[in-house]
């Protein structure tokens, strides 16, 4: 059996699932039940600072778009931080940190951009026994229009100022949580590391419109009418947060900064994936709102089964394993050729991967083969593009095979001619040519 | 399709079949009011229901979108199925109907009677994929069903008719292939004059097709919705070769469509047919069951047999049995193979409770103070390519016995005039007879199979036609 032990900034946690700061850590009954159900730790739902608690709408706070089934693909909040009062809040934390000492308990923070402010309710969340503490520099509406949250978060030397009042005004480990809704990420983990953050955790929830309702004519779902833009989450931003994180493993100035991924984890190999691109632990939201807790038995379960078939005993086994190759376009090798090929056991006659390329690609797939349905791929017109692939309904009935040997019919060229790539191709104007 | 794959790949499950439960009125002969009005509302029930909303959304979205897709071409009428159940899965209901009944007008039907098993679903690539073809024909339903509540509600109809031509066709029949006829006519601005001989327009709709698939009086209604595009005055009880004849029609009208179906059926051509009482045409059995009010007053035999093959056969079959008979036989000449009622049909008569016989002849009615007893039946075999009986004699004890050996064209007005062969009216790609000016379709024609969605396509195809030559 794997040991999913995890180990982040000194915070131990029995596996590496986390779940992110929201409903689903808002408050002691939630969290007891997450524990139970084997929750390795969480982030409790964002505290703000004493005095009267922020207040949510009444309407709808969560907007949703749905494939086909009815399946719940993106997930859409325009809800605020907690808007419980910080007392109770930090009465709560500290008994299910004292009930459950060998969890992880990081407290997620906002509070206007003052250091004394900052100040205040560092010690007091101290007091709590917690693990840690993360920085919500990310929630993108309501919080930021009063000067916190997203409007720090964009803000790189803002991320600086208060990760610094952090590390001078506290002895825990700090977490700066990024928002995604930024140009580059790259400057904001910069900025934070600057700061002395230990580590970041991202993303946040992107800006989102879900629908417009087309009799009212107004954003849905609506308040009375009016919509704003809310955060958007859910297994729709999971390639959004995983580039991010990949932008940040792989970037010379943050390689190394501990990781907490966060965006649309949904399954253990959506976890397992954040981890090949160097995440410490995962951080999960939507998913436990749209299944419910039980969720993360499928997750540990088929983490650690994953890992003894691939013989990976503990975490550190294989985090960060992808990151050496995630590389920039110009590195790609432009001599490698794949071809499609279909199965013509699997395949069902659908047509959409003719259809596709018909219409969209290289004309590259036929329909009719001595006048019968058929589909099957013309070598000399395919590039190898992967849309075929990519539509098929049917698992593994197109795949792309490399071509090693003899000659590209598209191309007339070599299929075994090594490796090069963009910055020494002739059609590049600025390629660096080979000493004559 | 080997049989016993048809219940599990099927959308149209051949189950939910409730036997009798309470009471069932077991006394011999012929006698109505065999079960409880609780019986007789189960057993006649829908036999597919609709779709709920959620389910044809789940459905809805198992579809494809194939290129080119297969279901299309499998069906005769060439619904584009792809972008109907699109349609579905967009919440667009009425839009999906308007592309359904653009192709069949009688949509609604074929939903409900088309052996989708052996048509559109079993070209259908998650056929082939998981066994589990994608609903077409419940998908179709819950589209035309929706458009025929909103056409009802508000007194409208989705199509409108183009400039009057002038042109006046006379369709004859109006059953499917006319009703289909009829209507595309009038929406391409000719007007037309629709004859039938009998007291409903519908064809088969109305006095064949099985109660169970059509419930809820909906041939009438979906009558109504076909008509409802106005341009179309019908006749009723107005039989060619009766009250009109071929040659004023032609006279008369620009053009002509004949869809008059089969009239009349073939007999066993054994004594006593037509003298003992309880031997009775299969097809006059269901057109009596389907006219009644009430179902408690529809007559059956306590020991049924049914001679013959096809899918009146086993209507003929499932439908006595569940009025309360108390056994069922369908005896049939040939195998099992040669049935052309579909392994689907088959399979809903058995587990309906009805024993098929194969390789057996009618030979002989046996008869007791007027009225049948008994069936004797002769074994046969197929020796050297030719159907032979064996010399083996069956009897089984009968009150009730229905012939359902296939229906034949009455073509009394236009023998001389029509070439007919094979009794059926020969007809080109574009339906026109030998006669000019005059264009057939439906049963009484060799175009396609015997069925509601090809009468329909034949009738469209010969509007079209009309349409070309009035318009040259
Ligand atoms: C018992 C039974 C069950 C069936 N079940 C199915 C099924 O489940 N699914 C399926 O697809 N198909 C089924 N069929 C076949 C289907 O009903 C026919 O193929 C279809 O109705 C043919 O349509 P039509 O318009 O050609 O003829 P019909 O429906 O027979 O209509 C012909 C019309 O012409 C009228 N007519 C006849 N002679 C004259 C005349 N001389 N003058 C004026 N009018 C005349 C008749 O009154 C009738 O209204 C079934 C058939 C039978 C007999
Ligand atoms: C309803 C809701 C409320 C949230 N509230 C907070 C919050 O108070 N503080 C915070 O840092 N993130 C908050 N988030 C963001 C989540 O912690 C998480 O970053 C985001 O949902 C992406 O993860 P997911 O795709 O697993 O949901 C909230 C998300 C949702 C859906
Ligand atoms: S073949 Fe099946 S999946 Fe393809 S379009 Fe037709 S119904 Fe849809």
């Amino acid at each position: 059996m794997a040991d999913l032990r995890s180990n982040f900034l000194g915070i131990k946690s029995p596996n590496p699932f986390w779940l992110a700061s929201a409903p689903p850590t808002d408050r002691e009954v939630n969290v007891t039940r997450a524990f139970k159900a084997g929750w390795g730790g969480v982030v409790w739902k964002t505290l703000g600072e004493e005095g009267l608690p922020v207040v949510n709408v009444s309407g709808p706070r969560y907007g949703a778009i749905h494939s086909g089934d009815r399946r719940l693909i993106g997930l859409n909040n325009i809800e605020l931080i907690t808007d419980r009062p910080l007392d109770i809040n930090l009465r709560e934390i500290k008994q299910v940190k004292r009930a459950w000492p060998d969890r992880a308990m990081v407290v997620s923070l906002m509070v206007p951009c003052e250091e004394d402010a900052w100040k205040k309710i560092l010690k007091s969340v101290e007091d709590t026994e917690c693990d840690g503490i993360e920085l919500n520099f990310g929630c993108p509406h309501g919080m930021s229009e009063r000067g916190m949250g997203a409007a720090v978060g964009q803000v790189p030397e803002y991320i600086e100022m208060v990760a610094r009042w952090c590390k001078q005004n506290s002895r825990l480990p700090v977490i700066v949580k990024l928002t995604p809704n930024i140009t580059d990420i790259r400057h904001a983990a910069r900025a934070a590391k600057r700061g002395g953050a230990d580590a970041v955790s991202l993303i946040n929830t992107i800006n989102s419109i879900m629908s417009v309702d087309l009799d009212m004519m107004a954003p849905s779902p609506h308040v009375d009418g009016k919509g704003s833009h809310g955060g958007y989450c859910g297994p729709a931003v999971k390639p959004i947060a995983l580039n991010m994180v990949t932008e940040i493993a792989r970037d010379t100035e943050t390689k190394g900064l501990p990781i907490s991924a966060i965006g649309g984890i949904t399954t253990w190999r959506d976890a397992a994936e954040f981890m090949a691109m160097s995440a410490g632990t995962v951080q999960v939201c939507t998913a436990a709102m749209t299944y419910g807790f039980r969720i993360v038995e499928e997750m540990k379960s088929g983490l650690s089964d994953w890992m003894d078939a691939k013989g990976y005993q503990t975490l550190e086994g294989f985090r960060g394993r992808a990151v050496g190759n995630a590389t920039d376009w110009q590195y790609l090798n432009l001599n490698y050729v794949v071809k499609a090929r279909i199965d013509q056991d699997l395949c069902i006659k659908c047509g959409r991967c003719h259809i596709v390329c018909e219409d969209t690609s290289h004309q590259a797939i036929t329909n009719l083969v001595d006048g019968a349905r058929k589909f099957e791929v013309i070598d000399a017109e395919c590039v190898g593009c992967n849309l075929c692939v990519n539509v098929c309904p049917v698992e593994n009935c197109i795949t792309l095979v490399q071509q090693t040997s003899g000659i590209d019919p598209r191309t007339g060229l070599e299929n075994d001619r090594g490796y090069a790539n963009w910055t020494s191709h002739p059609n590049n104007p600025s390629a660096v040519k080979a000493a004559e | 399709m080997s049989l016993s794959t048809v219940t599990s790949t099927s959308s149209r499950q051949a189950g939910s079949v409730s036997p009798p439960q309470s009471g069932t009125n077991s006394a011999g002969g012929i006698i109505a009011g065999r079960l409880s009005a609780q019986d007789y509302a189960a057993g006649f029930a829908d036999i597919h229901p609709a779709l709920s909303k959620h389910e044809a959304f789940v459905e809805a979205d198992r579809c494809y979108f194939c290129f080119d897709a297969p279901c299309q071409k499998a069906c005769p009428t060439s619904i584009d199925i792809p972008l109907f159940i699109r349609q579905i899965s967009t919440n667009n209901d009425l839009g999906s109907a308007h592309t359904i009944l653009d192709a069949n007008i009688m949509g609604g039907m074929c939903a409900r009677v088309c052996p989708t098993e052996t048509l559109c679903e079993e070209a259908c690539v998650r056929e082939a994929a998981e066994g589990k073809p994608v609903k077409i024909g419940l998908l179709q339903r819950h589209a035309v069903d929706a458009m025929m509540a909103q056409a009802q509600a508000h007194k409208t109809h989705p199509f409108k008719r183009a400039a009057a031509s002038g042109k006046k066709v006379a369709v004859v029949g109006a059953g499917p292939a006319g009703l289909s006829a009829a209507h595309r006519l009038s929406q391409l601005g000719h007007d037309v004059a629709l004859f039938d001989a009998r007291e409903k327009l519908g064809g088969l709709n109305e006095y064949g097709i099985a109660a169970y698939k059509a419930p809820d009086n909906f041939a009438q209604k979906e009558v109504d919705f076909v008509l409802g595009i106005g341009g179309i005055t019908p006749t009723l009880n107005k039989k060619l070769g009766k009250g009109i004849h071929l040659d004023t029609l032609r006279r008369d009208f620009d053009a002509v469509f004949l869809g008059i179906g089969l009239a009349s059926v073939n007999t066993l051509g054994l004594s006593g047919e037509g003298k003992l009482a309880g031997v009775r045409e299969a097809i006059d059995f269901i057109a009596d069951l389907r006219q009644a009010q009430n179902l408690a007053t529809v007559p059956v035999g306590s020991h049924v047999v049914v001679v013959g093959g096809g899918m009146t056969a086993v209507d003929a079959a499932v439908q006595a049995k569940r009025l309360g008979a108390l056994s069922v036989t369908i005896a049939y000449r040939r195998g099992p193979a040669d049935m052309k009622a579909s392994a689907y049909e088959q399979e809903l008569a058995k587990i309906n409770g009805v024993i098929i016989r194969h390789w057996l002849k009618p030979v002989r009615l046996h008869g007791n103070t007027g009225a049948v007893s008994a069936i004797s039946f002769e074994s046969t075999a197929m020796i050297d390519g030719k159907l032979t009986g064996t010399g083996q004699i069956t009897k089984f004890a009968s009150d009730m016995v229905l012939t359902a050996i296939g229906q034949i064209l009455v073509s009394d007005d236009f023998n001389e005039a029509m070439t007919v062969r094979d009794g059926k009216i020969v007809v080109d790609s574009a339906r026109a007879t030998s006669l000019h000016g005059v264009w057939a379709g439906g049963d009484c024609t060799a175009t396609g199979e015997d069925l509601t969605v090809s009468a329909v396509e034949d009738g469209k195809q010969a509007a079209l036609a009309i349409d070309r030559a009035l318009r040259a």
